[in-house]
C-alpha cells in the first residue's frame, strides 16, 4: 500500500512537472506565431520589406513587441490595430478599405473587366468583318468568274500569237 | 449595284469621354502623389500647422501629458525627430540635452522630442541612457513626421515665436554651439 502511494505521488509529481513545462512553453509565442502576424505588416522605415523578413534592428524590436503582445493575450487584430495607431496605416500589407485606398481594390478588376469587354467586342467585330468579306468575295467570285475566264483565254491566245 | 456593308459600330461617345476623363484623373492623382513625394521636407518660411504630441510618462511638459505647437506661441520651438534604433541620433543626444539645459531656465525656448516609429521600452531605455530630460513623446501614426515630410532621423526643425519654420537640420548636430547658434537667430 505504501509502495503504491509512493508510485502514485511520483506519477502525480511528474505529471505536474510536465504540465508546468507545457504551460511555460505556451506562454512564449513561437517565431512562427510571431511571423504569422509580422508578415501581414511592413517595416515602416525600410520601404517594401515585410516585417517577418526585415533584418534591421527596428524590425527586430517590432517582432519582439508582437511576441510580447501575443503573450499578453492580444489578438491578431488588436496587434494590427496597435501598429496602425502607432506607426500609421502604411504598415499594413493590405491597405485598409477607406478613402483613396479603395482605388487599389476597385481599379484592377475594373480595368480587367473593361479590357475583357473591349477584347470580346473587337473579336466579335473582326469575326463579323471577316465573314462579311468572305461572303462578298464569294458573291463577286461567282459573278465575275466567266469574265475572268474570258480574260485568261484572251491572254493565252495573245501569247500564242506572239510565239 | 448597292452593297450592304455593315456599318462599324464605335464605342458610344459618353463611354469614350468617361474613359478619357478617368485616365486623366488617374494620371493627375499619380502626378500629385509623386510631386508630394519629391517635395522634400517643409521649407523655412512655411507656417507650421498646429499639431499635438502626446508625451511619455515622466517626460511631460509642465505637468501636461500632451502638448500642442500653438501652446508655445512666443517661444522658439526645437522639434527633434529621433528613434532608439537610429545610431546617428545617439551622436547628438547629449548635445541636445546640454542645449536644453542651457535654455531651460529662460523659458524662451522649448525642446520637444518626437520619437519616430519606435517601441516604447526601447525609447525609454534610450532617453534614460542619454539622460534626456526635455519633453518627449511618440509620433503616433507618424502624423507629425508626415506633416513635416521628414526623410529620416535625426532631423530637427526650428520654429520661431510665430509658428514659422526658420531652420531645418538634417542629420546629427556636431556640437552644442551649432544648436545654440541656430536658436540664437530668433532670440532678442
Amino acid at each position: 500500500m505504501k509502495k503504491t502511494l509512493q508510485i502514485l505521488t511520483l506519477v502525480l509529481l511528474l505529471a505536474g512537472l510536465f504540465t508546468s513545462v507545457a504551460f511555460a512553453q505556451d506562454d512564449v509565442p513561437t517565431d512562427d506565431e510571431v511571423n504569422a502576424i509580422a508578415k501581414q505588416l511592413y517595416c515602416p522605415v525600410c520601404e517594401n520589406t515585410p516585417l517577418d523578413v526585415c533584418p534591421t534592428e527596428a524590425c527586430r524590436q517590432w517582432r519582439e513587441l508582437i511576441r510580447t503582445q501575443l503573450s499578453e493575450g492580444m489578438t491578431e487584430q488588436q496587434i494590427k490595430d496597435y501598429f496602425v495607431a502607432n506607426y500609421g496605416a502604411r504598415v499594413l500589407a493590405e491597405p485598409p478599405r477607406t478613402g483613396l485606398n479603395w482605388l487599389v481594390y476597385i481599379l484592377p478588376p475594373v480595368i480587367i473587366l473593361l479590357g475583357a469587354f473591349f477584347l470580346f467586342r473587337s473579336f466579335r467585330e473582326w469575326t463579323k468583318a471577316s465573314a462579311t468579306a468572305s461572303a462578298v468575295s464569294a458573291e463577286r467570285g461567282e459573278a465575275s468568274s466567266p469574265a475572268k475566264d474570258d480574260y485568261v483565254a484572251r491572254l493565252e491566245e495573245e501569247l500564242k500569237k506572239r510565239k | 449595284m448597292t452593297e450592304n456593308i455593315p456599318q462599324k459600330r464605335g464605342v458610344p461617345l459618353w463611354a469614350q469621354v468617361s474613359i478619357w476623363l478617368f485616365i486623366v484623373a488617374l494620371l493627375v492623382l499619380v502626378g500629385v502623389i509623386l510631386g508630394k513625394r519629391q517635395q522634400g521636407t517643409v521649407q523655412p518660411g512655411d507656417k507650421i500647422p498646429d499639431f499635438t504630441l502626446p508625451l511619455f510618462s515622466g517626460y511631460e511638459y509642465a505637468g501636461e501629458s500632451e502638448v500642442k505647437l500653438s501652446d508655445f506661441q512666443g517661444k522658439v520651438v526645437v522639434l527633434n525627430f529621433w528613434a532608439s534604433w537610429c545610431k546617428p541620433c545617439e551622436q547628438e543626444a547629449a548635445e541636445l540635452e546640454e542645449a536644453w539645459k542651457f535654455y531651460e531656465a529662460s523659458g524662451d525656448v522649448v525642446f520637444l522630442g518626437a520619437d519616430y516609429v519606435d517601441t516604447e521600452p526601447e525609447a525609454r531605455a534610450y532617453l534614460k541612457k542619454f539622460g534626456i530630460t526635455f519633453s518627449n513623446g511618440p509620433d503616433m501614426g507618424t502624423k507629425i513626421s508626415q506633416m513635416f515630410r521628414i526623410r529620416g532621423v535625426p532631423e530637427t526643425y526650428f520654429i520661431d515665436q510665430n509658428g514659422v519654420l526658420y531652420f531645418v537640420k538634417v542629420g546629427p548636430f556636431v556640437s552644442v554651439d551649432e544648436i545654440k547658434s541656430i536658436v540664437a537667430q530668433k532670440l532678442p
